[in-house]
C-alpha cells in the first residue's frame, strides 16, 4: 500500500515481496475453498460416518481369525493390537487419502475448465493444495467427534499412550503422509493430459495402495516373505516404496514398532518421496500443459 | 547487439514495442493444425481402432495475419468451426500454434508469463471464472489477490462495473442460482476487475435474450470507450457487430475473408440496392417485368434489385408508374452479405483444403 511506484502493480518487486504476495493469494484461495467446502456440510457428515463401516467389518474378520487359531497372536499381533492398528491406520488415511483428487483433475482437463489456470496468473498446483487443505480441515472439524468417540470406546485395545517425542514424530509422519498422498494423486490426475480417462489407472493405484500401504493388513506380517533377492524380504522392499507411509508408518510409530535408527531412516525415505512426488507433479503439469497446448485446448 | 551492460531479458518486451508502434496485437502467418482420428462406423472398426488409428490433419487456422491497434473494438464473425475460438485461444496462450507468430502487448501469448496474464482477460461463453457454489463477491475477492489489485482500486472498479450492469443485488447469491444472463454479466465484471488492456470475448451473447444482449452491448461499448481497451469479440450475430464494432473481420474455414469497416463491406460485396415499392393493389407480373430488374412480387409489395449506378436514372420512371404508393431504397442487409461471404468462403476453401488432409 505504501510505495507502489509504477502504477497499480509494483512492477519491480523483490523476491520477498513476490513470496509474500504468493502467500496472500494462497491464503485467500484457502479461505475461499473453505467456504466452498462448507456449502456441502450434509454430504460431509454422511461421508464421514460411512468411513467407519469398513473398520467394523475388519474388526469382525480379525476376531474370527483369532477365534480360529489357538495361539493368541499372529505375526506378533494380538487381537487388541490388531484393533488398535486398524484404528490408527484410519487416522493415517484421514490424512493421506485424497478422495476425488485425481478424478477431479482429469475431469477438469477433459471438460476444459483447466484452461482457467492457463489464462489467469495463478499456480494450479498451489490452488489444488489449498483446496485440499480446506477439504481436510472441514473434514477434521466434522470427523473429530466420531473419531474421538470410537477411540474412547476402544481405549482398552490400545497400549499406554506413548511419550511426547513419539507423539511428535507421529504428527510429523501424518503431515508428511498428507503431502505424499496429495502429490501422488495429483500426479496421477495429471496423466489426464495424456489419457482421456484416468479412472482405471486410479483404480489400479488404489489396489496397489490398499495392499502395500498397510491398509489391508499390518505390513510387518510380510517380514518373513522372501523377494528372491538375498537378504530382502517383501516388507524390506515395501519400506522403500512410498505406499506404506500413507497408512502403516504413522500407526507403527504410535505403537512403537519403529524406533531409533530405523525411525530416522523411514522419515528420511518418506521425506524423499514427498520431494520426488512434488517434483513429479510439477513436471507432469508442465509437460501436460505443453501437450495440451499443442494438441487440443 | 553490442549490449555491454548486464541486460534484463524480462524488460525487453516493454523496451521495444511491436513494429507498428501502436499495435497492441499483431499476428502473422498464424496456423493451427489439429490431428483428428477418424473412426469408421461399427464395432469391428472400433476394435481395430484400438491398435491402429488413421489420423487426419485439420487446419483450424490457415496463416492468419492481423494487426490491431490500441483501443480498437474488433468483431470476428464467422460460422461455427470457422476458427474464431481457436484464434482467441492462441491469442490468450491456451494453445500453441503449428506455425506463425503472435505478439500481444509485446508478449508471445503461449509463453504464459505472469506479466502478460495480468494484462488481459478472456471470457469464454460457457467456461466460468466464477466459483459455482459461492457468491460472485467471493470470486471477485480472489481475483483481487490474484491480479494484485489495490483495495481502493478494486472497490471502485467493482462498484462501477456492478452498477453499470445493475447486478449489485446478485453479488451475494451463489452463482449456481443465477440465470445465464446474470452469470454472464458477473463473468464480465470478474474479467474486467483488473482493468485488462486487452479483452477477448468468445461469443458473449450466445443464449441470451434480447434484453440481456442489449444490456451487454451497452455495457461493453461504454467500458471499452472509457478505458480505451482493445477488444476482440467473436460472434455469429450481426447484432453484436452492428452495436459494438468499428472493425469487422469475417472468418471462414480458418482464413480471413474480409477485414474492414462495417460500411465498406456493403460497398465491396454488393453491387445493388434493394428498392421496395408498395402498390395499391397487387400488380401484374408483366408490369413489373417491364422495369427490367430482377423482381419479387409479394402481394401489393414489389422488391427490386437495382444496380447502384443505375438507381438515380431508374427511380423516377418507376415512381411515375400507376398505383405506386410508397418507396424505400435500402442496402442489402448485412446478414445477407455475410451469409453469402460464408458460403463463398466455404466453397473456395473446400477446393483448396481437399488435398491437404494427409496423415502424418
Amino acid at each position: 500500500m505504501s510505495t507502489t511506484a509504477g502504477g497499480r502493480f509494483a512492477a519491480d518487486q523483490g523476491f520477498l515481496a513476490r513470496r509474500l504476495h504468493a502467500w496472500r493469494v494462497w491464503w485467500t484461495m484457502l479461505v475461499i475453498c473453505l467456504e466452498e467446502r462448507l456449502v456441502y456440510r450434509g454430504d460431509f457428515i454422511l461421508g464421514t460416518l460411512m468411513r467407519f463401516l469398513p473398520i467394523v467389518t475388519q474388526v469382525f474378520l480379525w476376531t474370527a481369525v483369532f477365534g480360529a487359531t489357538s495361539s493368541g497372536s499372529i505375526a506378533g499381533y494380538s487381537r487388541n493390537d490388531i484393533v488398535a492398528y486398524y484404528l490408527l491406520t484410519m487416522v493415517s488415511r484421514a490424512f493421506s487419502s485424497m478422495p476425488g483428487l485425481a478424478g477431479g483433475i482429469a475431469r477438469g482437463i477433459r471438460d476444459g475448465s483447466v484452461k482457467k489456470y492457463l489464462v489467469q496468473p495463478v499456480d494450479y498446483v498451489s490452488y489444488l493444495l489449498a483446496a485440499r487443505i480446506a477439504h481436510k480441515l472441514v473434514y477434521y472439524a466434522v470427523a473429530i467427534l466420531p473419531f474421538a468417540g470410537v477411540f474412547l470406546f476402544c481405549r482398552e485395545y490400545f497400549p499406554p499412550i506413548p511419550d511426547w517425542s513419539t507423539i511428535g514424530v507421529f504428527v510429523i509422519s501424518l503431515l508428511l503422509s498428507f503431502l505424499l498422498g496429495f502429490f501422488m494423486e495429483a500426479t496421477l490426475g495429471m496423466l489426464g493430459f495424456w489419457f482421456l480417462e484416468v479412472s482405471s489407472i486410479v483404480f489400479a493405484y488404489m489396489l496397489v495402495q490398499y495392499m502395500l500401504s498397510g491398509h489391508m493388513f499390518p505390513l510387518d506380517m510380510l517380514a518373513d516373505i522372501p523377494t528372491g533377492i538375498p537378504g530382502l524380504s517383501v516388507a524390506g522392499l515395501v519400506r522403500f516404496l512410498p505406499f506404506e507411509y500413507t497408512a502403516y508408518f504413522p500407526a507403527a510409530v504410535w505403537l512403537g514398532k519403529v524406533q531409533g535408527a530405523e525411525l530416522v531412516r523411514s522419515l528420511l525415505v518418506e521425506t524423499a518421496w514427498v520431494v520426488v512426488m512434488a517434483v513429479a507433479c510439477r513436471i507432469a503439469w508442465w509437460r501436460g500443459t505443453r501437450r495440451y497446448s499443442a494438441f487440443g485446448g | 547487439m553490442h549490449n555491454s551492460s548486464p541486460s534484463h531479458p524480462s524488460h525487453r518486451p516493454s523496451e521495444q514495442p511491436s513494429a507498428g508502434g501502436k499495435a497492441v496485437l499483431s499476428v502473422s502467418g498464424l496456423t493451427k493444425e489439429y490431428r483428428v482420428y477418424d473412426k469408421p462406423e461399427g464395432l469391428l472398426a472400433s476394435v481395430t481402432g484400438l491398435f491402429h488409428r488413421k489420423n487426419r490433419v485439420v487446419e483450424a487456422l490457415k496463416g492468419v495475419d492481423l494487426e490491431v491497434g490500441k483501443g480498437e473494438f474488433v468483431a470476428m464473425l464467422g460460422p461455427n468451426g470457422a476458427g474464431k475460438t481457436t484464434f482467441l485461444k492462441l491469442l490468450s496462450g491456451i494453445i500453441t500454434p503449428t506455425r506463425g507468430t503472435a505478439r500481444v502487448l509485446g508478449h508471445v501469448p503461449w509463453e504464459r508469463t505472469d506479466d502478460f496474464r495480468r494484462r488481459f482477460a478472456l471470457v469464454m461463453g460457457q467456461r466460468n471464472q466464477l466459483w459455482w457454489d459461492l457468491p460472485a463477491a467471493e470470486s471477485f475477492r480472489l481475483h483481487k489477490e490474484i491480479y494484485r489489485i489495490e483495495t481502493r482500486a478494486f472497490e471502485r472498479t467493482r462498484d462501477e462495473l456492478v452498477d453499470l450492469l445493475g447486478v449489485r443485488k446478485l453479488l451475494l447469491q451463489p452463482v449456481r442460482d443465477l440465470s445465464l444472463g446474470e452469470r454472464m454479466k458477473l463473468e464480465l465484471v470478474a474479467a474486467l476487475l483488473h482493468e485488462p488492456e486487452v479483452l477477448f470475448l468468445d461469443e458473449p451473447t450466445i443464449g441470451l435474450d434480447v434484453v440481456a444482449q442489449h444490456a451487454l452491448h451497452r455495457f461493453l461499448a461504454h467500458v471499452q470507450a472509457e478505458r480505451q481497451m482493445t477488444v476482440i469479440l467473436t460472434t455469429h450475430y450481426m447484432k453484436d457487430v452492428a452495436a459494438l464494432c468499428q472493425r469487422l473481420v469475417v472468418v471462414t474455414e480458418g482464413s480471413i475473408l474480409y477485414d474492414g469497416s462495417l460500411g465498406q463491406i456493403v460497398d465491396r460485396f454488393t453491387s445493388h440496392k434493394i428498392v421496395t415499392l408498395d402498390f395499391d393493389a397487387p400488380p401484374e407480373a408483366s408490369r413489373v417485368e417491364r422495369f427490367g430488374f430482377p423482381a419479387e412480387i409479394r402481394g401489393p409489395q414489389v422488391i427490386l434489385r437495382i444496380d447502384r449506378t443505375r438507381i438515380a436514372d431508374a427511380l423516377p420512371g418507376i415512381l411515375r408508374e400507376e398505383g405506386v404508393r410508397d418507396v424505400s431504397v435500402e442496402d442489402v442487409p448485412l446478414e445477407e452479405i455475410v451469409a453469402q461471404l460464408f458460403r463463398s468462403g466455404t466453397s473456395d476453401a473446400a477446393g483448396i483444403s481437399a488435398p491437404t488432409g494427409t496423415p502424418r
